[in-house]
């Protein structure tokens, strides 16, 4: 299979999971229980692997908080610095494309009296910064940007974002979960105050994630319990995955350049191969900010989730914004909705139908990329043929 | 391989629609669009004059399901009596392709309705009132 939908978590590295092993097999203690060596291990492992991960994102060990994924970072961010007695701000900004876990747990906010902004996006699903200026309040307590969309694959100017919330002295969230592993992510750099990342978006397992509190960000645990992670996040952690995450970071921040300037080369292949072949075609995101080997787009006359079971026939694995793809398991047709990201950069809600996102991982080869733009032709043709509203064009 | 969220039966109408395509000289053409999503179907129907369906192609803009409720309405159709087409409902659709999921079950109501509207046009085109496809259909219901 071509598995073209790393955005939803990548294939783990062969020498991530080793790293994982030992720590299911032999160094399986507690890392609260200090008083023998097989939680001592557990311990120092995670340790070092907070290292690594400080050392990705250029933070220091301290600052970094390990969750289970992204979007319990982004629950951390949130929830934790509104909760916190110092905060005393009642408006939050986000953008009106950030993922399911900012997007919903914002709008609960909203029932407790918060108030939310979203900033619209234009057609390339930027974020302008003169925008974010001028919706600043006096109240506002934070401002939650993502760095990476992971569907339309554009990436924000956060660093200016950054630098307003800075002057504002206001607190700044990046949910940079499809950034990692893709774009160089410095917190200092991007003048964040607040960043969640998940390893298995670049080449860890599942069951691991982290937030960055930069020194002086004052949030609250949302977990009560045994205040591991310094009270941020009680339970139990997840040893095997830290440990591979660590890898995973010192892996990536090691091989990313070697890496993604061929993941880019081999997106501006698939582009230009889908933009010359349908003038039907239309690709979604901004051309050269976005995730590198990331293609996305939205074809007339057909829908999207007939395609994606015909590439997966095909043997590729994509993945679709459209309303009928949205929520098979759902109980019923209420919970189908085009997605919100693509309606937010204009593509009308009925044709999101066919849209397509394809995004790459370190492993795709060039064969991959033809044996996709060999399958595309045949497999729109036939759902065109299938469409009724082909022939009127 | 792991299986995907349709039947088998779906799966084989998704991969090989039968009868799509269009009818150049049809006598009863239905379209619907579903709101939820926005996909249409369109069924185009050949009667002959014993009321009898000869032929009946589909074009669809949707689902897996979608697909699949168009093709196997299609061939619950084929020699079919008018009165039997009013009969044809999507639950049994629905059976006909070993279930749907719940989210899905508005696609096979799609089938349906094309059926109907289909038949609403094709007495239409016959000068007669489409308001004898509602009448029939109230009656089926209540035997
Ligand atoms: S046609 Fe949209 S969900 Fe089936």
């Amino acid at each position: 299979m071509i598995y073209l939908d790393n955005v939803a978590g990548t294939k783990p590295d062969a020498k991530v999971v080793e790293k994982m092993m030992p720590y299911f097999t032999e160094h399986y203690g507690n890392p609260s229980a200090h008083f023998y060596p097989i939680g001592r291990e557990a311990f120092e492992a995670m340790e070092r692997a907070r290292g690594q991960v400080a050392a990705f994102v250029g933070a220091k060990a301290e600052e970094i908080v390990f969750t289970s994924c992204g979007t319990e970072s982004n629950n951390l961010a949130i929830k934790g610095l509104l909760k916190n007695p110092m905060n005393k701000g009642k408006h939050i900004i986000i953008s009106e494309i950030e993922h399911f876990s900012v997007d919903s747990v914002t709008a609960k906010l909203r029932n407790d009296g918060y108030e939310i902004t979203k900033l619209k996006v234009d057609d390339n699903g930027l974020v302008n910064p003169d925008d974010l200026k001028n919706a600043i309040k006096k109240d506002t307590a934070l401002v939650s940007i993502q760095h990476t969309n992971p569907e339309i694959g554009t990436i924000q100017y956060t660093d200016k974002l950054g630098a307003i919330c800075r002057e504002s002295g206001v607190t700044f969230h990046v949910d940079a979960v499809a950034a990692a592993g893709y774009s160089e992510l410095n917190v200092k750099d991007l003048n964040c105050d607040l960043m969640s990342i998940a390893s298995q978006n670049f080449y860890g397992s599942k069951g691991a994630g982290a937030l960055y509190i930069r020194e002086g960000v004052k949030l609250s645990g949302i977990m009560d319990g045994g205040h591991q992670e310094r009270g941020y996040r009680s339970g139990t952690e997840n040893v095997p995955a830290i440990v591979g995450m660590g890898e995973a970071a010192e892996i990536a921040m090691n091989d990313m350049k070697v890496y993604v300037p061929e993941m880019v080369r081999l997106q501006k292949k698939l582009w230009d191969g889908l933009g010359g072949m349908f003038d039907f075609l239309h690709f979604t995101g901004d051309k050269d900010r976005r995730r590198p080997g990331h293609v996305s787009f939205w074809i007339e006359y057909i829908e999207g989730e007939s395609l994606l079971m015909w590439l997966s026939l095909k043997g590729i694995a994509c993945a679709s914004g459209s309303a009928c793809s949205s929520n098979i398991l759902a109980d019923d047709e209420e919970d189908l909705a085009a997605s919100y990201v693509l309606t937010a950069v204009g593509v009308p809600s009925d044709i999101c139908a066919g849209s397509l996102g394809m995004s790459m991982s370190k492993y795709n080869t060039e064969g991959d990329i033809d044996k996709v733009l060999e399958v595309m032709p045949e497999t729109v043709k036939r759902l065109c043929e299938m469409s009724p509203m082909y022939n009127r064009k | 391989m792991a299986k995907g969220p349709y039947s088998d039966k779906v799966m084989d109408h998704f991969m090989n629609p039968r009868n799509m395509g269009e009818i150049a000289d049809a006598n009863g053409i239905g379209e619907v669009g579903n709101p939820a999503c926005g996909d249409v179907m369109k069924i185009f129907l050949k009667i002959n004059d014993d009321q009898v369906v000869e032929d009946v192609k589909f074009k669809t803009f949707g689902c897996g399901a979608a697909i699949a409720s168009s093709s196997m309405a299609t061939e619950l159709m084929i020699g079919k009596k008018v009165e039997e087409l009013l009969a044809l409902t999507n639950q049994a659709i629905v059976e006909a392709l070993d279930g749907l999921p719940p989210a899905k079950i508005h696609c096979s109501v799609m089938a349906e309705e094309a059926i109907e509207d289909a038949l609403k046009n094709y007495f239409k085109e016959k000068g007669q009132d489409p308001a004898i496809v509602d009448e029939m259909k109230a009656k089926i219901r209540k035997n």
